[in-house]
Order: structure tokens, then C-alpha cells, then sequence
């Protein structure tokens, strides 16, 4: 047990079950007061790698060293109790036959009983739950049993905080009030923290930086700037936004489409790729019957009013599936009319099929 | 029974029907109270001049040695079976699958088998001593001093050795169904393996071991060879020796008074137990906690540890009458004696078993049927009998069906002018009733749980497309649940053949099954010649054995590789053995 964030550092960590490659040779590091996500599909190792973290399952090979200090190497195993980690569960796990209060100072034992009192009972004013110390979990919400479980995770003072799926068992509306208030919470005790969760929504809303994942993999670290706007692989980039994709050809560096022709960037080689628009990227206008025809048209198919957006489905020639278009409507066209198209070249990523 | 709701839904379904139904299963329900009731009606009318012998003489013995025994046989179980359960559960060591079922082997073990075997086993002249003095070149047979199984102490560790199962099976299965997050949870927050199993694993088996110890000790109770083998004076052995004796019907039913008081402890214990159970185990879904490698000398010790109570209370004891059974049967062959025990076991037992399956069928079919909540109540009812202990039922049963005996026989001299005897006693029908009476909830607990798993849907759409309820169950309830009514029958069949207590008191005159067979053998002293019968017994009771272990491995298996709700399996588990009392009305849509 310590105070203040710690560091931590992950080597070469690689982990089997059987024949699969759970976790493949991840390096990573978080720094003091950092919150990083993991971010992936189920099955990509991110669970796995948070329990190596917080030693409840072993890496076959690698370290990884909190505060500098390694707790798991070659010849090193030190046991989850001994580690200063906190850990958040998926279902929580709150111990059913303890009080709330007795949840919170359960991880206190080291401290005289006086003294862990005043720390649970500061903990559970934190999260608002402190009028519930003597109820039993299954007695409050799933937000609040939530509440109490990062009470009870951050009442020892980890130097790391893990968290596995920590909203993933609150409902929608409930979620995004949780999130906040916990996120607050992490930067308010200036706590270290992985979370893992395969909600990119979620991970650029609370993470410092987001690993991303993919077999076992990091494929991709940043900010959620970075993964967003500038994702290095058609993966990636896929898991952060709904692109229209289609598949072309390189040569000399343009690209022909039926969208019209787009520039290759200078790292991808001729060849087969793929160019995905943001549905953002499109903008319509309406067709002036009088003016010259516009460079680029479509027929509308379809729309779908969802609030702040439309979701538009237009179908251009050239192309097999109509292009998902969103953004609001700036005027009214019927189905079936025919819209013009313009394309924002910013919204368009390319991507070679040869290294996918 | 019929509210305005329960008429509206009714005017669907029929309300004839569901009545009739109700009205059949409070028939079964009365069956099974009557012996109780009339055991009451029998104490109360006993003369005033017995009562202060019995209070004075018989029951404070009586009190005493059964309040030992329970005490010591719960304590010893539930440290046994509690800590066996997570050996098996939290480490890992070679032979620990097998070791995880073969822990349940003393199961088939009948307590009184049990006492015997050791008798012989540990007698002055027996095989243990005779070896021992002859590794020590000891030839006087006192020279050596040795342990007497036949005290207190003897039979706590005997009963003990052979009942544990009962707590191992429910706490292995709770502990399979603790979240691995909890245990988890725990060790992130600083606890030690030592401090987990006390702090987090332990109070939340606290229900389980609760149900499993209230089950070894209603078995405890109901012995009556074990005890008075090794000289035990327990309530049952009391209520046995003062009819046999004594001839004292209504002291008897006055000690089976004091007996169900004891029973009706045990009943709350464990429906309270099995109310906690419910809510700590309240669907939690995670994956389970990895066990700990042991190697080495740890692991050397964990197979030690594991081993003892499987060789005391089944290797040994079993071992032993295999052997004396083998030597007899080469020196003086199959006895027809044997045969016709056998062959008289099985009837009685098969006929029980039909009828009880019948009634159990019933009872969780009109439970099942009725929309209310009686149907659940009489099932619940019906299901009693597993608690009473059989020298309890017997007294019970004795003087309603010699009077009922009585009657018919005089109408038949009067009406049709032939002689009919005894027809009920004499035919061993009493037997059967008292069977019947006690597992019935065996059988009933089996239809009810193959029914719970199918979905209410199923009878409805039965009987919207034109079945009548009868019909619907016949056409598509029963073709599904036959496996789960095949499992039930089996263990109603072999407890059935295993059973002593009523067995001694109500079997028809002459009339030996294996187990009164062996009764009188140790009653004798003739050890040697109840091994064949004692080992027909034990093959028995390993068939059970052999289903609860596919059930559990099953269960195991099933956990590690899913994420499903936690409740009904823990119900299917328990529920295996006599803890078939359901406690919750089901298949209500």
C-alpha cells in the first residue's frame, strides 16, 4: 500500500492459453496520474493483460514493474495482495455477506480500526453512498453497487488502479453520469488507472492515452485525437468511425473512384487499397436543373431523421452500396430526387490492401 | 384456493380440472402427515404411568447420547467436508479430478455397514489388532492396548466418515459457484489465501455447509445399527428397543415425540439455510478462480489429506466385507438363504419405487398445474417424510394400519365369510407406505426440478392447440423430463433397498431383506456371515454414487466453460440426495 500514483511498466509481456496467443510480446508504460484504456473486441488479450498486471493469472514470459519495481519477471512472483494495486471488477464483486462499510474497509486491515473507519467512511462520502454503510449490496442499484466498488478499490490508495469494464453493467442513460463522475473522481486522487473496454466512445472520453488492441497486440497508442483522425491501419480506423469503404487502385499516386479521383498519400504504395470517407466528409446539395451539371451526383434512397443528424443513404453510380451520408440537412430533397455530392478531402483516409 | 383472478384463468383452462388435481394431491399429502398425526394421537393416549418412567429413565439417556452424537458428528463433518470442498477447490494436485468424486464414495456406505465392518475389523482377534500384535511380537491379545470402536467417540468418527459427503457435495458445489471476481477482489485488496477462505469463501458457504450438515444429521438421527452396535443409546435405538422389548407402543411414540422435536430443529436449519443460499448466491457470473499448483511434498500432502477419509469411510470398511463376503461364498457357496433376501429386497423396493414415483409425479404435476399457490404447499407437505426418521414413521404407522388391518379383516369374516389376516401389515403394503412416505420427496423433487427446466410456454401451448392439463403432461412434459424421472427412481430404488429402521419394525413376519438380514447377524455376533449381504448393499449404493459424481463433474465442467445463472444448478445438486424438498413453488407463469 502506498500513496500516490505509481508508474507502470509492461515488458515483452506474452501470455498463452494452450494453443491461442492470448497476449502477444505487449510493451507498454503508464506515467504517474495517467489514464490509459485498453481498447479492443472481446478476446483480444485486454482482460488478460489487466489480470497479469494485477497478478491473478502469470505471464509466461515478460515483466512488469510498478513504480519501478518488479512484481512479476523471470524469477519473480509477487502475489496480488503484495502488489498495491486496486482492481475493479466487471460485476463488481462485492462481497454479499459484508455491509457496504465492511466492503469499503476490507482491503484496510493493515490500518488500526479507527483509522480505517475514517478512510472508508471519507471514501464513501466521496462516491455519495456514505448514508448506505451499513446496507448490504444487494440491497442498491447497479449504479450505486458501481460506486461502492470504486470506493472499495480506491480506498487502500493503489498506486495503480485497474479496471475491467467498469460501466459495461449500467444501462445507457446511467452510464455516461457514471462515467463522468468516476473519470472526476480518478483525476481528483490523481490515481493511475487502466481501464479496459471495447466502447471506443468510452475510451476517448476517459483516457489519457488508448492502446488499442487487436490479437494479443497493441496495434496502435495515442490520443483519442490521434487514433480518431490519424489511425494507421484500416482496423484502427474502422473501430473509431463507420467509413464508407471502397476499393481502388493506386497508380502514380492517384487514385481513381467513382468518386472522383483522390491523391495517395506519400506511405502508401501503388497497389490495391482502400479509401474510406467519413459519412461527415459528404456534404449535399441540392441539383440546380439551370446551372452545369455538378462534377459529382447521386439519387437519394433513403433518410433517416436521428435527432441532431440525418443518416442519408445515396446511391451513386459506380458504386455497390449506397454511401451512408450524416450531417444535418441543410434543405429538403424527397427520395428519389437526385442530390449533387461534394467531398471533403480531410474526411477521406487511404489505406493499402497489401499491408492489411 | 380460487380467487377472482385464478377464476378468470380458469375459465381457459377449466377449473374442474385443476380442482381435481389439488384434490389427488392433498390426498398424498394426507398419506404422508397421517403417520405423524397419529403418532401424536398414540403418545397422548399412552398411560399416565409410563410417561414419568420414560421421563425419568429412557429419555434423559436417550437426550443426552443423541445431543452428543449430532453435536460431534456436525462438528466433525462439517470440518471434514467444508475443508475437503476447497482443498479440491483451490488447489491443484495430481489425481485431484478423480479425488474430486471419489470423495463422495462413503456415500454408499450405510452407516450401519459402517459399524460393522469395523467391528469386526477392529475386534481383539480381528485382522488390525492380530496384525498389529504381530508386528510387535505381542501374543497376549491384552497386552495391546487399542482404541474401542465401541464407545461415543467410535461412533461419532464412524457416522462421521460415512455422512461428510452430504456437507463435502454442497459446499464443493458452492464454492464451484462462488464468482472467482469475489476471491479475486479479495486478494487485490491485500488478503491472503488463508484470509480469503475465512473472510470471503467460508461465510459465503456458510448456507451450504449449513444444508449439507443438517442432512448428515438427520441421517445420524435416523440410524439405529451404527448406534447400537457400538452401544450408543440414541433416540432411535430407544424407540426400536422399547417396542421390540418392551412391547410399549405408546413409549415408543412418546420418545418419536421427543425424536421429531429434534427433527423439526434440524427442518428449520435447514430451510433457513436454503433461504441464505438463494440470496449469497444471487446470480453472480464470472469465471472461477484459478486453483493454486501445489508440487512437492504440498502436494504429497494434499493427496494424504484427501485419501484419509476416503479409506476409512469406503475403501476399508467396503474392502473389508468384499473380502468376507469372497471367503464365504468360496467356503460355503451362495447360500439360497441370500438369494431370496435378494430377490425380496428387490420387490419390496421396486413396488415402492413405482408408487412412489406415481405419487411424486403427481404431487409436482398438480404443483405444477394449479395456478395456486396450495398446489406449491401440498408439494411441500408431501415432501416431509425425507426428515422423519423411520423408526419415527414406523411408530406412527403401526396402529392406524393394525386397526385399519382389523377392520378389513372383520368385514371380510362378516360380509364374505373368508379370512384374510393381516392384509396390510402382512403383506408388507406398511412397508411400502412407509417407504413411500419417506422418499417420496425424492421423487417429487426429481419431477418438480425436470419440470422447472422446461419453459411454462410448453404447457400452454399444449393446451391451446386442444390438450386438456392430463393431456398436455402426458404428450409433452412427460416425454422430456423422463431422464430426469429415471434418476429419481434409481435413488428412490436404492435407498429403498438400503434402508434399516422402518424396514426392522414394519417388515411382514419372516419376511428378511439384505439389510434386517445383516441386522441379525450383527445383533449375533456372526459378523463373517453378513458380508455377502452387507456387500450387495454397498454395490447398491455406489450406483447413486457413481450419477451424483457424473452430475457434479458435469456441473464443473459446464461452469468453467460458461457464464449461465448460478441458482438452479446448486438446487440440481442438492437436490440429488433426500435435501429434495423443494422450498419454492415453481412453474408458475
Amino acid at each position: 500500500m502506498r500513496k500516490g500514483a505509481a508508474s507502470l511498466d509492461v515488458q515483452n509481456v506474452r501470455q498463452t492459453f494452450g494453443a491461442t496467443l492470448a497476449v502477444d510480446d505487449v510493451t507498454l508504460r503508464v506515467e504517474p496520474g495517467e489514464i490509459v484504456c485498453l481498447l479492443g473486441h472481446s478476446g483480444c488479450g485486454k482482460t488478460s493483460l489487466l489480470r497479469m498486471v494485477a497478478g491473478l493469472e502469470r505471464p509466461d514470459s515478460g515483466r512488469v514493474l510498478i513504480d519501478g519495481r518488479e512484481v512479476v519477471g523471470p524469477d519473480r512472483f509477487t502475489p496480488p495482495e503484495q502488489r498495491g494495486v486496486g482492481m475493479m471488477f466487471q460485476d463488481y464483486a462485492l462481497f454479499p455477506h459484508l455491509t457496504i462499510f465492511e466492503n469499503v474497509t476490507f482491503g484496510l486491515s493493515k490500518l488500526p480500526a479507527n483509522k480505517a473507519r475514517i478512510v472508508a467512511e471519507a471514501q464513501l462520502a466521496r462516491v455519495g453512498l456514505l448514508r448506505y454503510a451499513k446496507d448490504y449490496p444487494h440491497m442498491l442499484s447497479g449504479g450505486e453497487q458501481q460506486r461502492v466498488a470504486l470506493a472499495r478499490a480506491m480506498a487502500p490508495h493503489p498506486g495503480v488502479l485497474l479496471m475491467d469494464e467498469p460501466f459495461s453493467n449500467l444501462d445507457q442513460r446511467m452510464r455516461e453520469r457514471i462515467r463522468e463522475e468516476t473519470t472526476a473522481l480518478l483525476r481528483d486522487n490523481g490515481a493511475t488507472a487502466v481501464v479496459v473496454t471495447h466502447d471506443p466512445e468510452e475510451a476517448m472520453q476517459i483516457a489519457d492515452r488508448i492502446a488499442l488492441m487487436r490479437a494479443g497486440k497493441i496495434v496502435q497508442m495515442g490520443t483519442a485525437e490521434d487514433l480518431y483522425e490519424r489511425p494507421q491501419s484500416l482496423f484502427a480506423a474502422r473501430f473509431f468511425c463507420d467509413f464508407n469503404e471502397i476499393d481502388a487502385n493506386a497508380h502514380d499516386g492517384r487514385i481513381a473512384t467513382p468518386l472522383g479521383e483522390f491523391e495517395a498519400p506519400s506511405e502508401v504504395p501503388d497497389g490495391p487499397v482502400t479509401v474510406c470517407v467519413r459519412p461527415h466528409g459528404i456534404s449535399l446539395e441540392p441539383v440546380d436543373a439551370s446551372a452545369p451539371p455538378p462534377p459529382l451526383t447521386g439519387v437519394l434512397k433513403s433518410r433517416r431523421y436521428l435527432g441532431e443528424d440525418d443518416l442519408r443513404h445515396v446511391v451513386v453510380q459506380g458504386l455497390d452500396a449506397p454511401l451512408r451520408v450524416r450531417g444535418s440537412a441543410r434543405f429538403r430533397t424527397e427520395v428519389g430526387e437526385p442530390v449533387s455530392l461534394r467531398i471533403d478531402a480531410r474526411q477521406v483516409l487511404v489505406f493499402s490492401r497489401k499491408t492489411v | 384456493m380460487s380467487s377472482g383472478q385464478d377464476k378468470a384463468k380458469a375459465g381457459i383452462f377449466g377449473e374442474g380440472g385443476d380442482r381435481r388435481w389439488l384434490i389427488a394431491s392433498s390426498c398424498v399429502a394426507l398419506l404422508v402427515l397421517a403417520p405423524l398425526v397419529s403418532l401424536i394421537l398414540i403418545a397422548g393416549r399412552g398411560s399416565g404411568d409410563l410417561w414419568p418412567h420414560i421421563l425419568a429413565y429412557v429419555l434423559p439417556q436417550a437426550l443426552r447420547d443423541t445431543a452428543i452424537l449430532l453435536l460431534g458428528v456436525g462438528v466433525v463433518v462439517v470440518t471434514l467436508g467444508a475443508g475437503l470442498a476447497w482443498l479440491v477447490t483451490a488447489y491443484e494436485f495430481p489425481g485431484r479430478r478423480i479425488f474430486d468424486w471419489a470423495l463422495l464414495l462413503p456415500l454408499a456406505t450405510p452407516t450401519y455397514i459402517v459399524a460393522y465392518a469395523y467391528l469386526d475389523l477392529m475386534h481383539p482377534i480381528g485382522p488390525v489388532q492380530t496384525g498389529l500384535r504381530a508386528l510387535l511380537g505381542l501374543t497376549d491379545p491384552r497386552a495391546l492396548w487399542f482404541p474401542d470402536v465401541r464407545t461415543m467417540t467410535g461412533c461419532i468418527l464412524l457416522l462421521s466418515f460415512v455422512l461428510y459427503p452430504y456437507v463435502y457435495l454442497s459446499t464443493r458445489a458452492m464454492f464451484l459457484m462462488q464468482a472467482g471476481s469475489l476471491l479475486e477482489a479479495a486478494r487485490t485488496l491485500g488478503a491472503s489465501r488463508t484470509r480469503v477462505f475465512f473472510r470471503v469463501a467460508l461465510p459465503l458457504a456458510r448456507p451450504a455447509i449449513a444444508v449439507g450438515a443438517s442432512l448428515a444429521l438427520m441421517e445420524a438421527l435416523n440410524d439405529i445399527g451404527a448406534s447400537e452396535f457400538l452401544g450408543v443409546q440414541t433416540l432411535s435405538v430407544s424407540i426400536y428397543s422399547t417396542w421390540i422389548n418392551r412391547s410399549n407402543l405408546p413409549g415408543a411414540a412418546q420418545i418419536a415425540l421427543a425424536m421429531l422435536a429434534v427433527v423439526v430443529a434440524l427442518v428449520l436449519l435447514e430451510r433457513w439455510a436454503r433461504r441464505r443460499q438463494r440470496y449469497v448466491s444471487q446470480a453472480q457470473r464470472a469465471r472461477r478462480a484459478a486453483p493454486l499448483q501445489l508440487t512437492g511434498w504440498r502436494a504429497g500432502l494434499a493427496i494424504a489429506i484427501v485419501s484419509t477419509p476416503i479409506f476409512i469411510g469406503f475403501i476399508l470398511p467396503a474392502g473389508h466385507v468384499a473380502h468376507e463376503a469372497f471367503k464365504r461364498v468360496r467356503f460355503a457357496g451362495f447360500s439360497p438363504q441370500i438369494g431370496q433376501e435378494i430377490l425380496n429386497t428387490i420387490a419390496i423396493a421396486s413396488v415402492a419405487t413405482v408408487v412412489a414415483m406415481a405419487l411424486g409425479f403427481l404431487v409436482a404435476s398438480a404443483a405444477r398445474l394449479s395456478r395456486a399457490p396450495m398446489g406449491g404447499a401440498l408439494l411441500r407437505v408431501s415432501s416431509l417424510g425425507y426428515a422423519a426418521p423411520g423408526t419415527v414413521l414406523a411408530i406412527g404407522l403401526m396402529t392406524p394400519l393394525f386397526a385399519l388391518d382389523n377392520i378389513i379383516a372383520d368385514s371380510a369374516e362378516r360380509f364374505f365369510g373368508i379370512s384374510l389376516g393381516l392384509l396390510i401389515s402382512g403383506s408388507g403394503a406398511a412397508l411400502v407406505y412407509a417407504y413411500v412416505a419417506r422418499f417420496l420427496a425424492i421423487s417429487a423433487g426429481g419431477v418438480e426440478s425436470g419440470l422447472a427446466k422446461l419453459s411454462p410456454s410448453l404447457d400452454q401451448a399444449a393446451r391451446v392447440l386442444g390438450q386438456s392439463a392430463g393431456g398436455a403432461m402426458r404428450r409433452v412434459q412427460l416425454p422430456l423430463i423422463r431422464p430426469a424421472l429415471g434418476g429419481a427412481a434409481l435413488l428412490v430404488f436404492v435407498d429403498c433397498m438400503k434402508e434399516l429402521p422402518a424396514t426392522l419394525l414394519l417388515r411382514p413376519l419372516n419376511f428378511e431383506t439384505l439389510a434386517t438380514h445383516l441386522y441379525g447377524e450383527a445383533a449375533r455376533g456372526t459378523y463373517e456371515d453378513g458380508a455377502v449381504a452387507a456387500t450387495c448393499i454397498v454395490l447398491v449404493g455406489l450406483v447413486p454414487v457413481m450419477m451424483l459424481a457424473r452430475l457434479s463433474r458435469r456441473r464443473a465442467f459446464a461452469w468453467d466453460k460458461s457464464v449461465e445463472g448460478v441458482d438452479p444448478m446448486a438446487r440440481d445438486l442438492l437436490l440429488v440426495e433426500p435435501a429434495g424438498a423443494p422450498d419454492k413453488p415453481r412453474g408458475k407463469a
